[in-house]
């Protein structure tokens, strides 16, 4: 052991040295465990906190279309007790700790997280090892929970018309791939979900070797590594099946998909299909929609909401990261008095012009500029800073954030032009428009109190 | 935390403290200037206000400011809330001159431009129609409006179409001259600059600021309790949102934290508290229920808010009713005393954990008068609090005999119904 220290040291320090030079992650530690389990440290003391996230490699793009939504809903379950624990104790367990708890699930992993003081950290790694492997998943509380999903859906996309258009839009662009359907489900897949379905659902792919933990805060990387071989070692691996995503076939023609639904304003999304964060397009995709849309100063605000006022936001949008070939987005809400269609010819002739010609160099400088800046700004909170890791990890690797800005720094003007003629096109776009419907909202006039007026 | 405290001799209130773990700064900027000193007649005054200086100085045109803004990956944002203004800035080190420069021309020379004041105003007016898509936006725009009747925090920050109409640039200039003075503000700076640093920026930048000692306005009286109330607002959607509740507590009320404790407990606590073990865990009638007391120069609200299908409208009212008597009836239990004080004192660093939160932390300390060493006595004044205090908060604060409730949904399928016992109020 002595023997070996001052030399481990010494590695260390250069790696150190090396990394902080290019300004990188030089405090970022991995470890592959036997049971395939990997962990991620973070260190950064300059609190004396920690986030502790489970990333789950599932996700709606893994699930059936009769049923989607079983990733989200099994999100929900994983709250509902464990043989250990009862309903509702994790988060109330985490929070009498001073700690926050929640969970996310998107097209492609289910991610569980608790923010906390750094000498609690074992406390959580406990509960979420138990939950990797110990789920209750209880027929009635699982019924009752799907219910709470309902509400979820109804707030978030029901009874939300831009949300609602959204997804009318992705399940308009996406006919072959599981991107079709809604991460939280239709209605009617939800309801389709039974207590038996989640079981084989979770005993399939809640599996170490499926899953990857970040530790990012006040956190030694031996300690840190200790704590999961403690907590997680033991737990073995299930076998997990196969999932098949069909790969989207090229679109060869524009679709257009219109919702009526009752809303104040009118609203344009149109989604263009474009590889994701692994092609070396993402780096050039991410300069033109800077480029269209980094702020005030970028052309879609410039020309459509200051100069012609046809607009009350207007916007494009890459998500990069996405586990398959995914969207670009660009759109917005029309001024009162202007229409989604005159917002759209805006939009359009924008794009257009950035074909033919290349931003300024001042654009592009300024495009590189903010994303410089918004990778520095992203490390003052630890959550974000796992987060995009986490992210990065679920493509493949969380040094692509890394890449991804030296390669941004690469990007040309004659780039940004090119794939703005590549992807940006009419036959690759699906146009959404939301047409308001005037609802008959009305106030009823105020009454006095009783407890009898509302029964 | 180190954070130092000067009052500068033109009167502004700087708050510092130096951090070095990135190459970071935040800057905010907090001004006495919201809505309680503005005419009911040009509401939204002092968000316009807020809203246009970063839309021209006399050295950049509005293009010309996000420009420079956008070129060094900065953010500057100016926002108008129920007591004050806060312009804010996060900036690169490397960028610091120039951030702080933009930053300064903003506040201090703004030129009000009239194109610049019709567009803002057609935008924000645009941006008001288009909130009323959510159920939420309009249920607490008409509970806020029940609650405090003429009072200023009854109406939005933005003020309506009318009152924005009504607004001249001459009343901008003035009220930027009146409000926006060194003595009227406080100035709080973290992140990667030095003492020296620090004070060369605020000679050359602000050096020269100056304004009247400002003349202590008289606050108006505060709000009024309200009249019972019940509206029922009708909207083709799913489900229905409540919002529940009255006129609550000033934050400088000394049972402010056994209110808080209270509300964690009945539903400020997440997943831990009662209204969401009735209403969402054990029923499944919700996603999210939530509780909160607003502390404001004022009383703020208490709020109870939830949503639920349409016809489980009726059903959530009742249990919200429930758990209110409940907690108004009986002491809490002391493992629920010993949680929620666990969670308020232990949650606490977590709420000065990035550069950006401190900032805006020391500024609301500063502001609402919580003493230097609030971060060190918090825990005391939570630990204090008994299971007695909690009832007695209950009791006093959360008020079913005054209360204001609003329900926004499809009211065919909720079923609520006025009762011609209760006529209208007018």
């Amino acid at each position: 052991m002595l023997k070996r220290l001052p030399f481990a040291v010494v590695l260390i320090l250069l790696v150190a040295a090396n990394a902080r030079a290019q300004g990188m992650s030089s405090n970022i530690r991995e470890k592959d465990f036997p049971n395939g389990l990997k962990a991620i440290i973070m260190e950064d003391h300059k609190a004396p906190l920690v986030t502790f996230q489970v990333w789950y490699r599932v996700g709606s793009r893994d699930e059936q279309a009769g049923t989607a939504g079983m990733s989200h809903l099994l999100e929900h379950m994983m709250f509902k007790g464990t043989k250990r624990l009862g309903p509702s104790e994790f988060s109330k367990i985490v929070q009498k700790n001073g700690g926050m708890d929640n969970a996310f699930t998107t097209k492609d992993c289910t991610v569980y997280f608790e923010d906390i003081s750094s000498d609690r950290l074992p406390i959580v790694m406990r509960m979420e090892a138990d939950r990797m492997q110990n789920l209750r998943l209880d027929p009635e509380e699982m019924l009752s929970e799907r219910d709470v999903v309902m509400e979820e859906r109804r707030m978030r996309t029901d009874d939300d018309p831009q949300n609602a258009l959204y997804e009318e839009v992705i399940a308009t662009a996406f006919k072959a791939s599981s991107y079709h359907w809604p991460v939280i489900g239709w209605m009617n897949s939800i309801k389709n979900i039974t207590p038996e379905m989640l079981r084989s659902y979770y005993k399939s792919f809640y599996s170490p070797d499926n899953a990857v933990v970040i530790i990012a805060g006040d956190v030694k990387p031996d300690a840190g590594f200790n704590l999961v071989q403690k907590y997680f070692g033991a737990i073995k691996p299930r076998p997990m099946p196969k999932v098949y995503v069909a790969a989207e076939p090229p679109q060869t023609g524009e679709k257009r998909v219109y919702l009526k639904k009752e809303a104040q304003l009118p609203y344009l999304l149109t989604a263009y299909h474009v590889p994701n964060a692994l092609s070396p397009d993402s780096y050039a995709l991410e300069g033109l929609a800077s480029v269209l849309s980094g702020g005030k100063s970028a052309r879609l605000y410039t020309s459509l909401v200051y100069r012609k006022q046809v607009a009350l936001s207007a916007f494009a949008e890459y998500d990069r990261l996405s586990k398959g070939p995914f969207a670009f987005y660009a759109g917005g809400t029309p001024a009162a008095g202007h229409t989604a269609e005159e917002l759209e010819a805006g939009l359009n002739k924008e794009i257009e012009k950035i074909k033919k010609a290349p931003p300024t160099d001042f654009e592009l400088q300024k495009a590189k500029n903010q994303i410089e800046a918004e990778y520095t700004m992203g490390q003052d909170s630890l959550f974000y800073e796992a987060e995009t890791a986490g992210m990065y990890e679920m493509l493949g690797d969380w040094r692509l954030k890394d890449k991804f800005i030296e390669n941004v720094r690469k990007v040309t003007a004659a780039d940004v032009s090119r794939v703005a003629r590549k992807y940006l096109t009419k036959d690759n776009s699906t146009v959404g428009i939301l047409v308001p419907l005037k609802g008959k909202t009305e106030e009823k006039p105020p009454v006095a109190p009783g407890e009898g007026h509302v029964r | 935390m180190d954070v130092k405290r000067e009052v500068l001799p033109n009167g502004l209130v700087l708050l510092y403290s130096e951090k070095h773990n990135l190459p970071l700064v935040m800057v905010d900027l907090t001004v006495k200037a919201g809505p309680l000193d503005e005419p009911a007649d040009k509401a939204g005054l002092a968000y316009l206000t807020s809203a246009l200086l970063t839309e021209g100085t006399k050295t950049m045109t509005s293009a010309g400011i996000s420009n420079q803004v956008d070129f060094i990956g900065a953010d500057l944002e100016a926002s108008t809330s129920d007591d004050f203004t806060t312009v804010s800035l996060s900036v690169l080190k490397k960028d610091l001159d120039k951030g702080f420069r933009i930053f300064s021309d903003c506040v201090l020379d703004p030129v009000f431009d009239p194109r610049e004041i019709a567009r803002v105003k057609a935008q924000t007016k645009d941006s008001l129609k288009q909130a009323e898509d959510d159920p939420e936006f309009v249920a607490r725009k008409a509970f806020k409006k029940a609650v405090y009747g003429p009072f200023p925090y009854g109406r939005l920050v933005q003020g309506s179409p009318q009152t924005l109409d009504a607004i001249t640039r001459n009343d901008l200039v003035k009220f930027h001259d009146r409000f926006y003075v060194p003595a009227n503000s406080i100035l709080t700076v973290v992140g990667d600059i030095t003492p020296a640093e620090l004070k060369a920026l605020l000679n050359k930048y602000f050096g020269n600021w100056q304004g009247r000692p400002f003349p202590a306005m008289a606050s108006p009286r505060g709000p009024q309790e309200p009249k019972p109330q019940a509206w029922f607002i009708n909207k083709e959607i799913t489900q229905a949102t409540i919002l529940y509740g009255n006129l609550g507590i000033r934050r400088d009320n000394p049972d402010f934290y056994a209110a808080s404790v209270m509300n964690y407990i009945l539903g400020g606590g997440g997943f831990a508290s009662r209204l969401m073990a009735d209403i969402r865990d054990k029923l499944g009638l919700a996603y999210d229920v939530h509780s909160y007391f607003t502390t404001d120069k004022h009383k703020g609200i208490f709020e109870i808010g939830v949503q639920t299908k349409n016809r489980s409208a009726k059903e959530v009212i009742d249990l919200v009713d429930r758990d209110i008597e409940q907690i108004r009836s009986r002491p809490v239990t002391a493992q629920e005393l010993k949680d929620a004080k666990a969670y308020l004192t232990g949650s606490f660093p977590r709420k000065l954990d990035t550069m950006r939160k401190i900032a805006d932390f020391l500024s609301q300390v500063e502001f609402y008068d919580l003493g230097p060493d609030f971060i060190d006595k918090y825990p005391g004044y939570i630990n204090r609090v008994t299971a007695d205090d909690v009832l007695r908060a209950a009791r006093k604060y959360i008020t079913p005999d005054k209360r204001v409730l609003v329900v926004v949904g499809n009211q065919s399928e909720t079923g609520l119904k006025l009762t011609p016992l209760y006529p209208p109020l007018n």
